[in-house]
């Protein structure tokens, strides 16, 4: 009976994570080649190996774990929030103000930095439930409005709350990004600064990057888990059919409020490690559009699915940089005169009097490059929702099971 | 070791309806009224369901034979009277509250969870008869695996008994309309349910399906001594499997009885096949 694959002889093997071998064995090599990033020993992913290719991907992942939590409350629960900047603001709030260093102007008590982001993700939490029972009242498209209403507050509170969150376009500082048990002078796992790890030299980044893998992966683990028992069953239940749901025992509110409180509290977290691995962030940074740069993540990678919130992230994180080089691309072809010259011509727009969509220097008429990164998410997120509604992992289900069945269509 | 390769679970068999109890009836329904602003649905109301009975509730479209099931759901609240359960009065409780009572329900048109496939909602149907929280379900080993695995097992004898093992992992929005039925009477009886509602089991349903789901209401009332109260305009069907039958017009009960008598009732022949009228 062993080792014929799908014949599963009990439950438990059925229902684990990963029940077929080739996906235990995809687990254990994708997990060797992440956790082998850093140190750029893989052929092809040496380029990676770069500080500015790993703090790219710190933040993917660290921009995980907050999609996760909106994937909670919006793919999971379905209750559309973009309310979502607001609680990753006040976890980073929360962790500055614990973790952070006092100056005259500012607050900060310069606890460890574990105890700030879990405080940060508890404070998030608690204000989650408290907008929870407004869930309970309106829904759908009212619901986002009334999340939206959220960011707006919390905008104007961080921009006066000085003491806390800076001067306003300027900022604050964060603590060091750093493990200690208790104080910086203990013994501590530094994150922050360049350093041998087992006897190799790896940039703070790659410190960062090990240490993040190992974060995001428990958070994506516990989200799945949630998803697969009695709760996360409750929240689908919720989303699909809210009457039969209360009639097959499901509490409603109860429902609802554990969905923002969990999603809140991961958003909180990821706000906390975000800014506390930037360092320096100003009050701006938790607006509408980082909310919606989390609506498209979710909408991206595939609503209600953790597996959709890794490649959603890693899509949406990396397609700056993928536009960044695109442009850097066709300004050469200008600038050398080749054969495509003057497509790239009409792209960008290279003086005061050109004619160009993008425009490099940020001054005159022209988009800026994050502006058309904007733009480029608001057509992703239509078009996804248009034509896949299941985002990436709908793409991925469909070249799978054609290949599958493959010779055959079905 | 048991076919399923667990000791230990409980199965289908262990949770045969004990009745009897320290009560008159399983449930009564005391001269309840429910009107939406002067629209009267219900008209004193009154009938009472006892230990693995099956009692059917008839009437025209538009009698009030859902908006019964909705009362006794805590999805509406009635003006006046009372509902009893097990000789305590559940009026005004929410519906979730009553479902943990073992108060469950099929629905008139399906309302399954769309999203999910059909072992999903089975186990969503287990929701009131477990007690994983959020972060035990989240950390999954120690309660949470040992909760999962004991449902799955109890849902795979539901999903046995209804036949419907080759649709087990289908997104429910895919089967046809007949297997939806089935589902949701089976994601009613994971709930472990002491009285179970049925909305209309087989409308729509051609003759093959309706004798199918005819002999699942008559095994589960066998096998698992369910109560169960049957609304159906299958008038064949009825006769055939109820015990007694209340007959509703316009929100008033006009007839209750068993089948047979209900059949002779001038009252009942005048709802249904209208009065006779001299011909101009």
């Amino acid at each position: 009976m062993r080792g014929r694959p799908l014949l599963y002889v009990d439950y438990e093997e059925e229902q684990s994570l990963f029940p077929t071998n080739v996906q235990k064995a995809l687990v254990v090599v994708g997990a060797l080649l992440a956790l082998s990033i850093p140190f750029g020993w893989v052929p092809g992913m040496k380029f990676l190996a770069h500080p500015g290719w790993l703090q790219l991907l710190v933040i993917a992942l660290i921009f995980m774990i907050g999609a996760a939590g909106l994937n909670i409350v919006t793919g999971m629960a379905g209750q559309v929030s973009l309310g979502h900047a607001f609680f990753m603001g006040v976890g980073a709030y929360t962790t500055a103000a614990l973790s952070g260093n006092p100056t005259a102007a500012l607050w900060g008590l310069e606890l460890p930095m574990w105890l700030g982001v879990i405080a940060g993700g508890l404070v998030a939490a608690f204000l989650g439930v408290l907008i929870a029972p407004t869930a309970v009242r309106v829904r759908g498209l009212y619901l986002a409005i009334v999340t939206l209403g959220l960011v707006f507050i919390g905008q104007h509170i961080f921009r006066n709350w000085n003491q806390v969150s800076g001067i306003p376009e300027l900022g604050r500082n964060w603590g060091p990004f750093e493990l200690a048990l208790w104080s910086a002078d203990g013994p501590k796992i530094d994150l922050s600064n360049d350093g041998e790890w087992f006897g190799v030299f790896l940039p703070s980044e790659g410190k960062a990057f090990l240490f993040m893998l190992v974060v995001t992966t428990i958070f994506l683990l516990l989200a799945k888990n949630l998803a697969r028992t009695r709760i996360g069953r409750s929240f689908a239940a919720i989303r699909d059919r809210d009457i039969a749901a209360e009639v097959m025992g499901v509490n409603e509110s109860k429902a609802k409020t554990q969905a923002f409180a969990i999603s809140s509290f991961y958003a909180g977290v990821a706000g906390a490690l975000y800014a506390t691995f930037l360092g320096f962030l100003p009050p701006e940074q938790w607006s509408l559009f980082l909310s919606v740069q989390f609506i498209a993540i979710v909408l991206i990678g595939g609503a209600g699915t953790v597996i959709g919130v890794v490649l959603g992230t890693l899509f949406v994180q990396l397609l700056p940089r993928v536009v960044e080089n695109s442009t850097d691309f066709l300004s050469e072809q200008i600038a050398n005169e080749t054969l495509l010259a003057p497509v790239a011509d009409l792209v960008i727009k290279t003086g005061a009097g050109d004619f160009g969509v993008l425009s490099l220097d940020a001054a005159g008429a022209g988009l800026s490059i994050f502006q058309a990164n904007t733009v480029i998410y608001g057509l992703l997120i239509a078009v996804f929702l248009i034509f896949e509604p299941l985002g990436l992992y709908g793409i991925w289900l469909r070249v799978r099971n054609y290949w599958k069945g493959w010779p055959f269509t079905y | 070791m048991t076919a399923h390769g667990h000791v230990g679970h409980r199965t289908l068999a262990d949770w045969r309806h004990r009745s009897g109890g320290d009560y008159e009836h399983l449930l009564e329904f005391r001269d309840v009224s429910l009107s939406f602003k002067g629209v009267k649905a219900l008209t004193d109301v009154g009938f009472h369901v006892d230990d693995g009975e099956l009692f059917a509730v008839i009437g025209p479209n538009g009698a009030g034979k859902t908006s019964t099931f909705n009362c006794l759901n805590g999805v509406y609240r009635p003006q006046e009277g009372d509902i009893f359960w097990k000789g305590e009065s559940i009026l005004g409780q929410r519906p979730d509250t009553i479902a943990g009572y073992g108060i469950a329900r099929t629905f008139q048109n399906i309302e399954l969870f769309a999203h999910m496939t059909v072992l999903e909602n089975l186990l969503t149907g287990r929701h009131v008869r477990t007690e994983v929280g959020p972060i035990a379900g989240a950390l999954w080993f120690g309660r949470a695996k040992e909760e999962e695995l004991a449902n799955r097992a109890l849902v795979e004898d539901i999903i046995d008994l209804l036949e419907i093992k080759q649709w087990r992992k289908y997104p429910v929005a895919l089967l046809p309309y007949g297997i939806q039925k089935r589902v949701e009477l089976g994601r009613a009886l994971a709930m472990e349910p002491e009285l179970l509602l049925l909305d209309e089991p087989v409308a729509g349903m051609n003759l093959e399906e309706t004798e199918d789901m005819a002999r699942f209401i008559l095994d589960i009332r066998e096998e698992l001594g369910i109560a169960m109260i049957l609304v159906e305009h299958d008038m064949g069907l009825v006769m055939d499997i109820a015990d007694r039958v209340m007959v509703l017009d316009f929100g008033a009960k006009i007839a209750v009885g068993t089948p047979a008598v209900v059949q002779q009732d001038p009252e009942v022949i005048k709802a249904y096949l209208g009065e006779e009228h001299e011909s101009i």
